[in-house]
């Protein structure tokens, strides 16, 4: 479990931004690519190989990705779809489209469906309100959603899975 | 049609690219401040009258003339992004569709405060904003705007766009900086505040995305005109994000002087309650501030209109006003369970809790559990007194604001929806399948009528 040559001059660029010695702030940022690339969580092995390349002790990585709620900390399907739950979201019907998710596949918040596909996820607010209810999936907010969107969304994880690795 | 300082272009196409943002007159603040002294440029700022758009609403040209500046010892401008706070998603439309301005406000400010590494802190949510935001500040640095001796200046400069990771707190300026740091995000006591020992230890200012592309506008049309728009200390233009029950959610920007019944009824704005529905209350200043039935939303306890702005939404403190916040407008309509959603909201309060403070970290899981028990049916009366006792005990007692943020819900919905409450615990088997209603609570347009 390393970065590629590419990623490893991504953190020397990240590094790059903050003051002499002060490459903990890159902590985040690493943390991140580590997750994007080592199975979009982190094991004890990503988090303790993030430390030695920034040169901190492991107890500092593990006290932050501990810390932050979109760091995975355990194994997560190939699509997580993380539906924010919080007062403007639940105004316009989230609890309706957790329920929907859930039913349909057969799990609960924080599960991941049986053939590995899909984690649901329940987050708080996510900066979307006007265009509730919403998830998010990867990068990307997916909003106004109904229960013909959570079909074509799940349809959509069910025949691009194969490029996800 | 109120006047319109940030959001005038957005409609403008392709603004999001260099070309077109300078051709619709972009840069010219950076132009004209580069020309005179940063003390000016934080005069200017001081004339306009600003206040920070992230919540608190404190003078921002104020908050920039605390900053110290000890020989030798780099500045820090820092840039928060991290908006969090449930009703609030007007930083992230700015930064989306008008990067530029950002940027440009951000250039401005680096340059009077003397910082060289300025940050941009973003949710780690938003994970599609840093690479438009690295776009435009890749276009800055060809265009000569960032880099070193811009303008021939001698002032270097450089952005850096820093992703943070889901956590409500970093919003709070110090955890923030914690946060940029590599740590958890734990806010720190203050003092010393961040403008003496902020970014490694550093003297730092943070400030709200919105307020940093307020000083575009300010450094173009001058701090004095900038201050004769709005109303008395409320200046300049405001980006509310209306959302909830509500015809047309979106950010809107507002001159401060429209009313509150403007803003929810008229077709420029909200568009009135969707579905043809009535108005039962509203949080006007995203979820942390007090929540307000129509009655008291539309107009003051001593019956005067009440307006979007910072004096009059807060007129009659806590027990009859709320506060202009964030400007995430929540808007519940007549079928929503006022229970229900301060259940959701304590919920959150309970999540992003950093637990450092015992206050906040106990309190706020206490307060989800009691109203948990009464919105599903299992109160009791005495959990009503429980649940302000608790919210009493946790306001001012914690480092941080995210203690009170957490307990103003709580105490706003009790105090002015307390019959709900009480309905909950005489009606279990109902609490869930049917709504209190709006029967107790004054129709909106009868008042104003």
């Amino acid at each position: 479990m390393t970065f590629s040559e590419e990623q490893l001059k991504k953190v020397q660029e990240i590094i790059a931004r903050y003051p002499e010695g002060k490459q903990k702030s890159a902590l985040i940022p690493v943390l991140h690519l580590a997750q994007e690339n080592f199975g979009r969580w982190l094991s004890a092995e990503s988090m303790d190989y993030v430390a030695s390349l920034l040169n901190l002790d492991p107890i500092e990585v593990y006290e932050v990705a501990t810390f932050y709620s979109m760091f995975n900390l355990k194994p997560v399907g190939k699509y997580i779809l993380e539906v924010c739950q919080t007062g403007p979201c639940m105004l316009r019907g989230s609890d309706q489209i957790i329920d929907y998710i859930g039913k349909k596949l057969n799990i609960k918040p924080g599960e991941t469906s049986a053939d590995g596909l899909i984690t649901l996820k329940t987050v708080e607010c996510l900066g979307a309100c006007g265009y509730a209810p919403m998830l998010q999936m990867g990068k990307h907010y997916h909003e106004y959603l109904t229960e013909e969107k959570i079909d074509l969304l799940i349809e959509h994880c069910k025949e691009n899975q194969h490029l996800v690795k | 049609m109120g006047v319109k300082l940030l959001l005038d272009k957005a409609h403008v196409p392709g603004i999001r690219s260099y070309e077109v943002y300078r051709r619709e007159g972009g840069y010219a603040a950076v132009e004209k401040a580069l020309k005179m002294s940063p003390n000016d440029v934080v005069e200017e700022v001081k004339k306009s009258g600003l206040r920070g758009r992230g919540g608190a609403g404190f003078p921002s040209g104020m908050k920039w003339s605390f900053l110290a500046k000890p020989e030798g010892v780099p500045r820090y401008l820092v840039c928060n992004a991290d908006e969090s706070e449930p009703g609030t998603f007007k930083d992230r439309y700015l930064m989306e569709f008008i990067p530029h301005l950002l940027i440009e406000g951000l250039i401005v400010s680096s340059y009077a405060l003397g910082s060289s590494r300025t940050y941009i802190y973003i949710r780690g949510e938003y994970a599609w904003i840093p690479d438009i935001l690295e776009q435009a500040i890749a276009e800055a640095n060809a265009n000569g705007w960032l880099g070193k001796n811009i303008m021939g200046t001698g002032f270097d400069c450089q952005i850096y766009v820093q992703r943070g990771a889901g956590a409500y707190i970093c919003g709070e300026e110090t955890a923030l900086i914690e946060s940029l740091e590599g740590k958890r995000g734990n806010p720190r006591i203050k003092p010393p505040f961040p403008a003496v020992k902020g970014l490694y230890d550093c003297p730092t200012v943070v400030n709200n995305v919105e307020t940093l592309a307020a000083v575009v506008p300010i450094m173009n049309i001058g701090g004095e005109a900038y201050s004769k728009i709005g109303v008395g200390r409320s200046t300049g233009t405001k980006l509310i994000s209306a959302c909830g029950n509500i015809n047309k959610p979106g950010v809107y920007e507002i001159d401060m002087t429209i009313s509150v019944e403007e803003f929810i009824y008229s077709d420029e704005y909200c568009g009135g309650i969707a579905n043809g529905k009535k108005l039962k209350a509203c949080i006007p200043g995203g979820s942390s501030v007090p929540i307000l039935p129509a009655n008291l939303l539309l107009k003051t306890a001593k019956g005067e209109t009440r307006y979007m702005n910072y004096e009059s939404l807060s007129d009659g403190g806590f027990a009859t006003g709320s506060m202009m916040g964030s400007g995430g407008f929540i808007v519940l309509d007549e079928d929503q369970c006022v229970v229900r959603h301060t259940l959701s909201l304590a919920r959150f309060y309970r999540h992003e809790s950093c637990g450092q403070c015992s206050p906040c970290r106990e309190g706020t899981g206490w307060m989800e559990k009691i109203l948990h028990k009464i919105e599903y049916g299992k109160g009791q009366m005495s959990d009503i007194d429980l649940l302000w006792d608790i919210q009493r005990r946790i306001e001012g007692n914690t480092i941080c604001p995210l203690g009170d943020a957490a307990a103003w819900p709580v105490a706003a919905a009790i105090r002015h929806f307390r019959d709900e409450f009480e309905w909950h615990v005489l009606n279990p088997e109902e609490s869930q399948t049917r709504n209190f209603g709006l029967a107790h609570y004054a129709d909106p347009r009868e008042v104003v009528a």
